[in-house]
């Protein structure tokens, strides 16, 4: 038999004759979340928004238990669950719904913004949750605004549910006339993140900075064709066709982790506002020396160690682009969900010409490869970390990168700490 | 259509899962959309399980949906037997692959794989996990055993003269509450008496094991949640009495005992002569009478809240002000434990019902899941888990059972420590305005925690209003404000009161106060009102 890996590597070399990048494309059953997941953390990002997911119990179940294992804090988000009386049609699921929606409102005066958010069985019975949020909004007007997004893991995975919510924020932006250049952040960022990139491009000169999303609803940024958007996050596909549609450019830029990709996304931005570059460099000197710093007290341990990313965020090629270029480790595969390769271009030619990138998933399979390639850290999810473990491996959780502050100068040192950690921990433990 | 904020149950899939990780080569073929498979670290994240569990889904998208998802269930069913050569699998659909009707069963059938396959129709929008667990057990029992079943009319043949009766011990799972130390302890005590253990199940056993079941004299229900409709099938087919006695607490265990051995025809007075607990003791010495008329509000499945109900009152001499579960299945049973107390269980799944419950009753100690331990914190009352949703502080390193004579120590010890201890509880009633030492600090023992009691259970005028943080849901409008009448003495005598009985007195005194026309309630009002309220 043939090695899997033998297998993968000689696609690699084939396609290495042609200019683009060969990519393993797999399908199967695909180890990943789905989109509603995102409600974890846009939840708290936006104030006064409230989530409610229109769905089964299992979408119910799978918000809170994927929710780090349970988090109790008092949510802005639920489930309106359909019933057997949904399904056949003996209660209008739309009367239900704004029975629903009223009640939850009623309780929750503070709400300014509710997102009816599909599932796969709103899908799939085709409830028109479109049409149900202009209903809503009407009736609840003017002190909540409804919109809808799907979630649904039929249409998205994981970070994809990010981008549809965003996506679906784009419509509601007011629209800006020409005049200077603006500055939009896409993507939801850490609050103190946000802050560091604030005071970075307020000492650049650059004051009309906004983000998306706000942390209050009412606080919707506006835009319009001198809209320049810069992503912070790589997974937002449809958000920037959205931004587009409203006559905003999107800045080609690499993604904002560690100190070589913090400074050429910040670098992208100064330019277009002409800063002068000896100006840039002042500004961004100290906050990136001492990344640098924090960096090289985790390089000695990262050097030379292989890693292996099982798709799950769409954050692992810029991720492997970070480990390999600033750590000096070697990405063996780079599995993503979805591969963008218009945004992801700077990442994606920076990896290694060896490394494996991979798009969807037959994790049988994928696990078989990971096996035999004996990576020294995986990258993946809840569901395969402790088995993995237990294999022999050690594992590096991925829904922890999307729960912790990690783009940013300041925040480089941490995110190398989250590959470093699992490692020295095995080398610490003696049972 | 029904808002839900946390769920106590999964999906009825969930419950079929649970089955499947419990057993060894048995593999669970899913029909389910991209983003199920987060079911896996509910096995490899809460349990700590070092494999994954053996369930294979077809994780189908949108763009399936316009093709043949069929033909993709049939490539994922076949593809798992290759890769994994069960000795059986079950195969069923998750509440989206419900709706596109692909019949999973009739689809493996079709392609004869060389195991047996067991079809599971478990609807998703009418059941929940726990009888989904009970469905799938009792489909594989039936399936295994169904081919021996005796002829209608046919009696058991009896036991050999000086064989030793032989049981099997079914229900414990995968994700249940302690299923693992209870087993252990279990096992145990039937050893201890002599009786032999045929086969236990589904945890631990095989899908071959099954077809044993019938070799044994009698059943042990250890949860009848996931194993009361296999037992009541196998009574009815092959003639086997099951146990109804839950060995939770030290009198359930004796009567379990007693039971059991009725049922092996064996005698079990030796046995029970000896004090196996030290809870009768623990619970006995003085140190424990400040226990004595302590207000528990339970909450959990079934099995676990009637049994908790049961410890508390006449093994701690606790008083139950609230009994409740989300296991609709067994609702007729709650409710009827509920009537020796005087009380009206509280069947529902709404978490929010539960908090308004505890809110309402002022317990002085929660017995509940996760969900009222959140509950417990926010309001500032101890509590102690007793039942699933299972969450990974479920699963301790140390041996924790439940059942049995060393489940009765543990309980002891977990729901006595979160309490204040007596001594402590008597200085802080008189000395009440101590600044660092009053009812709002909580145990002393137990460090910051239950420091923080919610503000409004703290206030004097709230103790009904919505918590105050602007985060959480409003359950009702909060009472008339501060009512009238009350001279500045006399309220803050009120709050001298324990927070627990202070919403109680404020309203009798005030009813007290309406009923005489008195229009300002002095100090001398507040105690006329609880000498009158107290005959």
């Amino acid at each position: 038999m043939t090695s899997v890996l033998a297998s993968a590597k000689a696609l690699q070399k084939e396609a290495c004759a042609t200019t683009e990048r060969p990519v393993l494309r797999e399908r199967g059953q695909r180890e990943v979340f789905c989109g509603l997941t995102g409600i974890i953390w846009l939840h708290r990002k936006i104030q006064d928004a409230f989530f409610l997911v229109v769905g089964s119990r299992t979408c119910a179940h799978l918000i809170q238990s994927a929710a780090g294992v349970m988090i109790f804090a008092e949510p802005r988000f639920a489930t309106a669950i359909l019933d057997e009386r949904d399904l056949a049609g003996l209660a209008d699921a739309n009367d239900e719904l704004d029975r629903v929606v009223g009640r939850l409102l009623e309780r929750r005066p503070d709400i300014r913004m509710l997102f009816l958010v599909g599932s796969c069985p709103s899908e799939v019975i085709k409830l028109d949750l479109s049409r149900a949020a202009e209903r809503l909004s009407v009736q609840h007007a003017p002190n909540v605004r409804v919109l809808n997004y799907s979630g649904s893991g039929i249409e998205t995975t994981f970070t994809q549910g990010e981008d549809a919510c965003l996506a679906s924020l784009v419509p509601e932006l007011p629209t800006r006339d020409g005049g200077a250049p603006q500055l939009l952040v896409a993507g939801a960022l850490a609050d103190i993140v946000e802050d560091q990139f604030r005071r970075i491009f307020a000492e650049l000169g650059m004051t009309d900075v906004a983000f998306l999303p706000p942390r209050k609803s009412r606080e919707l940024p506006a835009v319009g064709p001198g809209t320049k958007v810069l992503l912070a996050q790589p997974f937002l596909t449809d958000t920037t066709a959205r931004l587009q549609e409203r006559g905003c450019e999107i800045l080609a830029a690499p993604f904002p982790y560690g100190v070589d990709g913090t400074m050429a996304w910040l670098a992208k931005a100064a330019d277009l506002w002409g800063v002068p570059r000896a100006r840039f460099d002042e500004v961004v000197a100290p906050a990136a020396t001492r990344a640098r710093k924090a960096l090289d007290a985790h390089k000695f341990r990262l050097a030379g160690k292989r890693v292996f990313f099982f798709p799950d965020s769409q954050l692992e090629i810029p991720l492997a682009r970070f480990l390999s270029e600033e750590l000096g480790m070697f990405p063996v595969e780079v599995g993503t969900p979805y591969l963008n390769r218009q945004q992801m271009s700077f990442d994606l030619d920076k990896l290694p010409a060896e490394t494996l990138v991979s798009e969807g998933q037959d994790v049988e399979r994928q696990l078989d490869r990971c096996r035999e390639a004996k990576p020294d850290l995986i990258v993946c999810g809840l569901g395969l970390a402790n088995p993995l473990e237990a294999e022999g491996f050690t594992t590096k959780w991925s829904i922890e990168l999307l729960f912790t502050p990690v783009q940013g100068f300041e925040q480089a040192g941490d995110l190398a700490e989250l590959f470093t950690r699992p490692l020295l921990r095995r080398t610490r433990l003696e049972v | 259509m029904q808002l839900t904020v946390w769920t106590y149950e999964g999906p009825p899939h969930i419950g079929a899962m649970r089955i499947a990780n419990s057993m060894d080569g048995l593999h669970y073929v899913l029909h389910a959309p991209q983003g199920d498979t987060y079911a896996d670290l509910l096995f490899t994240m809460i349990e700590r399980n070092n494999v994954r569990p053996p369930v294979t889904y077809t994780t189908f998208q949108a763009r399936d949906l316009g093709g043949d998802t069929a033909e993709l269930f049939k490539s994922s069913a076949r593809a798992a037997y290759e890769r994994f050569k069960p000795e059986a699998m079950i195969v069923g659909a998750s509440c989206t692959a419900e709706l596109i009707q692909d019949d999973p069963g009739g689809l493996a059938k079709a392609l004869a794989l060389d195991c047996p396959v067991i079809p599971l129709e478990l609807p998703a929008y009418q059941k929940k996990e726990n009888w989904g667990a009970a469905e799938t057990f009792y489909q594989l029992v039936r399936a295994y055993t169904g081919a021996q079943a005796p002829a209608p009319g046919a009696t058991r043949p009896q036991r050999a003269a000086g064989e030793r009766a032989r049981c099997n011990v079914l229900g414990p799972t995968s994700l249940g509450f302690r299923n693992r130390d209870d087993v252990t302890e279990i096992l145990r005590l039937l050893a201890d008496l002599k009786i032999e253990v045929n086969v236990v199940a589904p945890q631990g056993s095989r899908p071959s094991d099954l077809a044993r079941l019938p070799e044994a004299d009698f059943n042990i229900v250890l949860y009848p949640e996931v194993a009361q409709n296999a037992a009541n099938w196998l009574k009815r087919t092959f003639g086997q009495p099951f146990t109804k006695t839950i060995p939770i607490g030290v009198g359930a265990t004796r009567a379990f005992v007693k039971e059991v051995c009725e049922l092996a025809g064996i005698d079990s007075t030796a046995f029970l002569s000896r004090e196996r607990s030290r809870l009768p003791w623990y619970s006995r010495s003085i140190d424990s009478t400040y226990l004595t008329g302590k207000r528990v509000f339970i909450f959990g499945d079934a099995t676990h809240a009637i049994a908790a109900a049961k410890v508390a009152t006449s093994e701690l001499g606790f008083k139950v002000v609230g009994l409740g579960t989300y296991s609709r299945e067994f609702a007729r049973d709650v409710r009827e434990a509920a009537k020796e107390y005087g009380l009206e269980a509280l069947v529902t799944d709404d978490y929010l019902e539960v908090e308004q419950a505890v809110r309402e009753l002022h317990p002085e100690l929660v017995l509940g899941t996760q969900m009222e331990r959140h509950i417990a914190k926010r309001l500032g009352v101890p509590c102690a888990v007793i039942s699933a949703p299972i969450h990974v502080q479920d699963f301790p390193a140390r041996y924790a059972p439940q059942m049995g004579f060393e489940g009765a120590n543990v309980l002891f010890d977990t729901w006595v420590h979160p309490l204040m201890m007596g001594l402590e509880e008597h200085l802080l009633q008189m000395f009440r305005d101590d600044f660092e030492f009053h009812d709002g600090a909580g145990p002393s023992h137990l460090g910051g925690h239950g420091g923080a009691r919610d503000a409004s259970a703290e206030a004097p005028v709230a103790v009904m209003a919505p918590v105050a943080t602007s985060e959480a849901i409003v359950l009702q409008a909060p009472v008339a404000a501060k009512p009238e009448g009350w001279a500045a003495d006399a309220e803050k005598e009120l709050g001298k009161i324990p927070f627990f009985v202070r919403g109680k007195a404020r309203r009798n005194t005030e009813r007290y106060a309406a009923e005489r026309g008195i229009t300002t309630i002095t100090i001398e009002t507040l105690y006329d009102a609880k000498a009158h309220y107290s005959r």
